[in-house]
């Protein structure tokens, strides 16, 4: 318990205070007030550009994460979770869908560098576009309007699987008479789906969200891997920012106001737990 | 009751054309699956592929090509494994991976014990609030964690950099990151164990430690097993931490050192290939091995 707090509570508590701070060379040394965060939001282009249209900058980076990847990673989970128990090797290809999970960003960042590369002769992606269709070769991650989308497929690859096994296991639980019962009052296929399978995949839906949520607002290693942020640091998110001010930067006050930025962003994911803790209890 | 079953077992087409009819209309689905298969399973054989071709081959042509002239090498292999850096960061790995497990699991089991069968004050409310820890980001405690670490060093053990500069700070650190969802996990399975059993062992003077040892423990294996097979990944695949919190370069896990490989060689594709896959090949045999429990532990961890 007194470790918990030691390591836990007095670190959130310490960090909390460095932000309002300047805190050069990860020490507290001044006072600043707010100043981190109104520079954050107000002068850093590299974390909030609203001059620009589309909005640029980390945080905005985020939000895109959280739209594209969040949602592909449900479609192709649910795409996959629905069509596999028509097979006779659901098995294989749930594996092959899951696999990816298992290994670390590092690895997956790596084979896709390798799969994205701009020579022809190592990266499929060009290879392809080159001999096949006669274009030339596009550096996927060196350009600033592919690299976003380049890196989030990178990491839907190694993520849909999560959401396709929690799909898949819910989906196993609908009574099949439900179904065959629908089957026989003439409904068809995606009747079924949509009327039936998908209303009763509510609750799993959710929990899978806030999992890819998570996981978009603490993203680092694969950006730190594949782009370290560029180029330009169009690739920037807020954990990668967060890193790169505080230990690059030695700016420890102003990388310590981005961690607080974090933890408000995942404050609500919080009370979402306890309320789903709290609800499942009462069931138990 | 012959009939019934005749009816629920779908009739296999007699003829050739039927077949082919039936596997038409359910095509689509297959060519679904198909294509993702191929968009999952691609990248991964490329890189696998390359990791067996000799580096001149690499560079000058792509690895689909390898299927007409096969020319395969395990070169690499024995370069990344025997290179000074990458071999003994394997190990680093290993050293760092297995204490930074088993410390949280003892740890936490205790308390999850404590919090399901051993009455104290604010019990439920110290358990909500592990609850509520657990979503806090990593990224709020890395510096005033290496602070404490560093001062940790220098007034008990009389170095700065006792604690950083050995596995010691990476393990306290896995390990506290660890622990609420080690508690959450295992109180949840805790209290699932009979009532019964428990008050019988207390009535036969058993104490609270004797009883989480010889009735708790041995009954929660699944859930043990889940836990560590979890963390044990969570820390091998680990990048962010070990970069702040291992700062002797000897030390370096394999994460850290592939992708130093990676920054300082350019695009390497021979060592970066079969890096990766020496790092992909603890993972990967522990999901093929302990499949149930690799899933069980992941979908467990979703809270995390």
């Amino acid at each position: 318990m007194i470790l918990l707090l030691a390591l836990l509570v007095y670190p959130v508590i310490w960090t909390i205070r460095l932000s309002f701070d300047t805190g050069r060379g990860l020490e507290p040394r001044e006072w600043v007030g707010f100043e981190n965060y109104t520079r954050l939001f107000t002068e850093d282009r590299r974390f909030l550009n609203l001059d620009t249209f589309p909005p640029e900058g980390a945080l905005v980076n985020n939000v895109l994460w959280l739209l594209l990847y969040t949602a592909i990673c449900l479609a192709i989970g649910l795409l996959i979770a629905v069509l596999a128990t028509r097979v006779r090797y659901e098995a294989l290809i749930k594996a092959i869908i899951f696999v990816p999970m298992a290994i670390s960003a590092v690895a997956v960042g790596l084979i896709w560098k390798f799969v994205y590369s701009p020579d022809p002769d190592i990266g499929v992606l060009n290879a392809i576009r080159t001999g096949i269709f006669g274009l030339d070769a596009l550096p996927y991650l060196g350009r600033e309007d592919t690299v976003n989308y380049s890196i989030i497929f990178a990491y839907v690859w190694a993520s849909a699987g999560f959401a396709m096994v929690v799909l898949s296991a819910a989906l196993k639980g609908i009574s099949q008479e439900i179904i065959e019962a629908a089957r026989t009052d003439g409904a068809n296929e995606w009747a079924i789906f949509r009327r039936i399978q998908l209303p009763l995949l509510a609750l799993p839906i959710s929990v899978v969200t806030v999992w890819l949520m998570i996981n978009v607002i603490k993203l680092f290693d694969i950006i730190y891997i594949m782009t370290a942020g560029g180029p330009n640091g169009k690739s920037q998110v807020i954990a990668y920012m967060m890193y790169d001010q505080t230990f690059q930067g030695g700016k420890g006050g102003y990388g310590s106001a981005i961690a607080v930025v974090m933890l408000l962003l995942i404050i609500p994911i919080m009370f979402f737990n306890i309320k789903r803790f709290r609800s499942q209890a009462i069931q138990g | 009751m012959t009939t019934q079953a005749a009816e629920l077992v779908r009739p296999k087409p007699a003829t050739l054309s039927a077949r082919i009819v039936e596997f038409l209309t359910r095509s689509p689905v297959h060519i679904v699956l198909m294509i993702v298969a191929v968009i999952w399973l691609v990248p991964s054989v490329g890189l696998l592929i390359t990791s067996f071709r000799p580096r001149p081959d690499i560079a000058s042509s792509g690895w689909w090509e390898t299927l007409s002239t096969a020319n395969f090498t395990l070169d690499n292999y024995d370069q990344v494994l025997s290179g000074a850096d990458m071999g003994s960061s394997f190990l680093n790995s290993l050293f760092i991976s297995i204490p930074a497990t088993l410390l949280p699991l003892f740890i936490g089991a205790l308390a999850a014990f404590a919090f399901s069968w051993i009455n104290f004050p604010f019990r439920d409310t110290i358990f909500l609030a592990i609850v509520a820890l657990m979503v806090v980001p990593i990224q709020m405690s890395l510096v005033p964690m290496l602070k404490l670490f560093q001062s940790l060093g220098e007034n008990v053990f009389g170095d700065r950099t006792f604690v950083t500069g050995s596995f010691g700070g990476i393990w306290l650190a896995h390990s506290a990151f660890a622990l609420p969802f080690c508690i959450f996990l295992l109180r949840n399975f805790f209290i699932t164990l009979p009532r019964d059993l428990i008050e019988a062992a207390r009535v036969d003077g058993a104490s609270n430690f004797r009883i989480f040892l010889r009735v708790v423990m041995p009954l929660s294996v699944p859930a043990l097993a889940s836990f560590a097979i979890f963390q044990f990944l969570w820390v091998w695949n680990d990048l962010l931490m070990s970069l702040v919190f291992v700062q002797e370069p000897d030390l370096l896990p394999m994460t850290v050192r592939i992708s130093q490989v990676q920054s300082t060689y350019g695009v390497e594709w021979h060592l970066l290939s079969a890096g990766s896959f020496v790092l992909m090949a603890v993972p990967l045999i522990v999901f093929f091995s302990l499949q149930r429990f690799f899933v069980q532990g992941l979908l467990a961890g979703s809270v995390k």
